[in-house]
């Protein structure tokens, strides 16, 4: 066994899961403020898949350029799908906000099947086969753009909790909704801010992910239960955790493909998602809950 | 049975009535895709209510009960397949086996208080890590799916569900109709309303002296034990099994479905549902081709807008709207 390719395989890994652990960034800020799950997020993802993927082709944008106007357009899209459809699901049982998002993730993903049809998308950029050579390893240029996309647009975003003073309104709704109304905070829209930036993540990491992967309707139900375990695995509503969660099933993925068969990978996480559920229900990152 | 039959009002027995005469009655007229459809609809209102006992009543959102289905089918067709065990013994060991799953569902759920949404992630994470075991397993015939020989000189063994629509028909009638028997009884039981009490709230539940633990596995092992039985019928019913279609989350989210449009926590919500769903799907099909838009996908648009408007409008379902619109409150609490 050469160590060079199993620190190779952690490698790709670790790069697959940060642009993994943004799409799943959006899930967790949307399930830790308006408490609803976003059972579409998945579906959302792989629109932005085709926006990239149309964008290339029609206009040679690159991803990296792409993830901008995806990004903002998702980000009103998010603002509006609150505004008139989930605000009023927020104080409904959980079951009921389940059916409606599923209801919505099956109108997406027949959208595009009817729009696109089923079959696999690749965009080849042309710089999809290069490779950086350091020392014995090997690493995907485009995965590296993409990783580094994604560690970009999750600082921004930390940033915006951190600093500005909605970022801070958007904490307290979190933390407290009962105080944050009675301080006189606007929940509705603060939580239609705040579903509109975890489009915005899902957006983004949907046009990061082209370069790794082939636009496709079938990937929406993968990415879904992918970003739930992720914020599962992270911990729900911790912010670093979603991230250091997606590098975990990176590399748990990678690592399972590589010694057992790619079809088995998502195993791997779904096993770690059951150990993390009775041994550490808070997640690796998360506050006691 | 008699005093279940007294409390359904006067109206109501009527209208029951006349609905089982007319369904026993319908295969004279029916014709064989009709007949395929009822199929479908007893199916999906059989595993619904199956469901409905362990979210309407006891308070426990699975969505991962294609999980029970597929392992019944599976170890049923399996025991047939290699063995010519026949299905009303291998019955028992799906149920068996299905209930074993249930179980450690259960224990580490509520053994580790994992609940609402979490413990919605775990079912599905059992399923999803089932479908997986299968696809990659061969003697289950992996990813290519198990395929059940139909041999037209054994159709008339019926006892080992060898037969065509007609015998599957009255089946999934007679299941539909003891599963919403069995839980009118259970909901009136003592264990029913301690599913009520734990429901509305488990603290309080708690503090009544309800063994809430024992109270919620009792539930997921009926539950998966029934949804076993009907991913056998359903496996011989189509003679096929694929793990991605049987252990998919997309058939987990079929079997939740009925009981939410139909209503949840009600006997004849899943049954409503069921009668709902299932013909919309067919009538989207017919909707989509005389549109000239019959292209992949676009009755699945429709369903999925159908959903949304459903639940966005009549959150409790239909049952409850429909009972009062029919004149039968006083009925079932």
């Amino acid at each position: 066994m050469n160590i060079a390719i199993v620190v190779n395989v952690v490698i790709e890994g670790v790069l697959t899961g940060l642009i993994y652990g943004l799409m799943a960034l959006g899930l967790s800020v949307i399930f830790g403020v308006v408490r609803v799950v976003n059972f579409a997020h998945g579906e959302f993802a792989v629109v932005a898949m085709y926006a990239a993927y149309l964008l290339f082709v029609n206009f040679g944008l690159d991803p990296i350029v792409s993830l901008f106007p995806i990004a903002a357009v998702f980000f009103f899209v998010g603002y509006a799908l609150q505004t008139v459809l989930i605000n009023r699901f927020v104080d409904r049982s959980e079951h009921e906000q389940f059916i409606l998002l599923v209801g919505l993730a099956i109108v997406i993903v027949n959208g595009l099947l009817m729009i696109f049809g089923p079959d696999a998308r690749p965009t080849n950029l042309p710089y999809s086969f290069d490779s950086y050579a350091i020392g014995p390893l090997f690493v995907d240029k485009a995965r590296v753009y993409a990783a580094v996309g994604a560690l970009v647009v999750a600082a921004a975003l930390f940033a915006f909790f951190r600093y500005t003073s909605i970022g801070t309104a958007i904490r307290a709704c979190a933390d407290n909704r009962t105080g944050a109304a009675v301080v006189g905070l606007n929940i509705k829209r603060l939580y239609a801010l705040t579903f509109g930036l975890g489009l915005a993540c899902v957006g983004a990491a949907g046009a990061l992910m082209v370069p790794i992967a082939d636009a496709s309707p079938l990937l929406s139900q993968a990415f879904t239960l992918l970003a739930f375990t992720i914020v599962i695995v992270g911990g729900l509503g911790s912010m670093a955790g979603a991230l250091i969660g997606g590098v975990v099933i990176g590399v748990s993925e990678a690592l399972a493909s590589f010694f057992m068969a790619p079809s088995m990978k998502s195993m791997v996480s779904f096993a770690l998602l059951v150990a993390v559920l009775v041994l550490r229900p808070q997640g690796l990152m998360g506050r006691r809950i | 049975m008699k005093d279940l039959w007294s409390a359904i009002p006067r109206r109501g027995r009527v209208i029951l009535l006349v609905a089982i005469t007319l369904l026993l009655a319908a295969p004279m007229v029916l014709d064989r895709y009709l007949i395929s459809i009822f199929v479908l609809i007893f199916y999906f209102a059989y595993v619904g209510q199956a469901w409905n006992l362990m979210m309407g009543f006891a308070g426990q959102l699975s969505l991962g009960h294609a999980l029970y289905a597929g392992l019944g089918g599976y170890v049923a067709a399996l025991l047939w397949f290699y063995f010519g065990i026949g299905p009303w013994l291998g019955v028992f060991a799906g149920v068996a086996v299905a209930a074993t799953f249930g179980a450690v569902i259960g224990w580490l759920g509520f053994r580790f208080g994992i609940e609402g949404v979490y413990f919605a992630l775990l079912t599905i994470a059992f399923a999803e890590f089932t479908r997986i075991a299968f696809d990659n397993m061969a003697f289950t015939g992996g990813a290519g799916g198990l395929f059940l020989l139909y041999d037209a000189q054994r159709s008339h063994e019926w006892w080992n569900l060898r037969g065509g629509p007609l015998l599957f028909y009255y089946l999934g009638l007679a299941l539909a109709a003891a599963a919403a028997i069995l839980t009118a009884r259970l909901a009136r039981s003592r264990i029913g309303f301690q599913w009520l009490a734990v429901r509305e709230d488990q603290q309080a539940a708690l503090a009544l002296g309800i063994n809430v633990f024992r109270v919620k596995m009792i539930a997921v092992l009926i539950s998966s034990g029934m949804t076993a039985i009907g991913g056998v019928l359903i496996a011989f019913y189509y003679n096929n099994l694929f793990p991605a279609q049987a252990f998919d989350i997309g058939r987990s989210i079929e079997i939740i479905l009925a009981p939410v449009i139909g209503g949840l926590g009600t006997i004849f919500g899943p049954i409503v549902g069921a009668f709902i769903l299932t013909p919309l799907g067919e009538g989207l099909i017919a909707l989509t081709v005389s549109l000239g838009v019959n292209v992949p996908g676009a009755k699945a648009v429709f369903y999925g807008l159908t959903l949304m408007a459903i639940i966005t409008l009549r959150p409790d379902g239909v049952w409850p709207w429909l009972k009062r619109l029919l004149g039968l409150t006083e009925t079932e609490s």
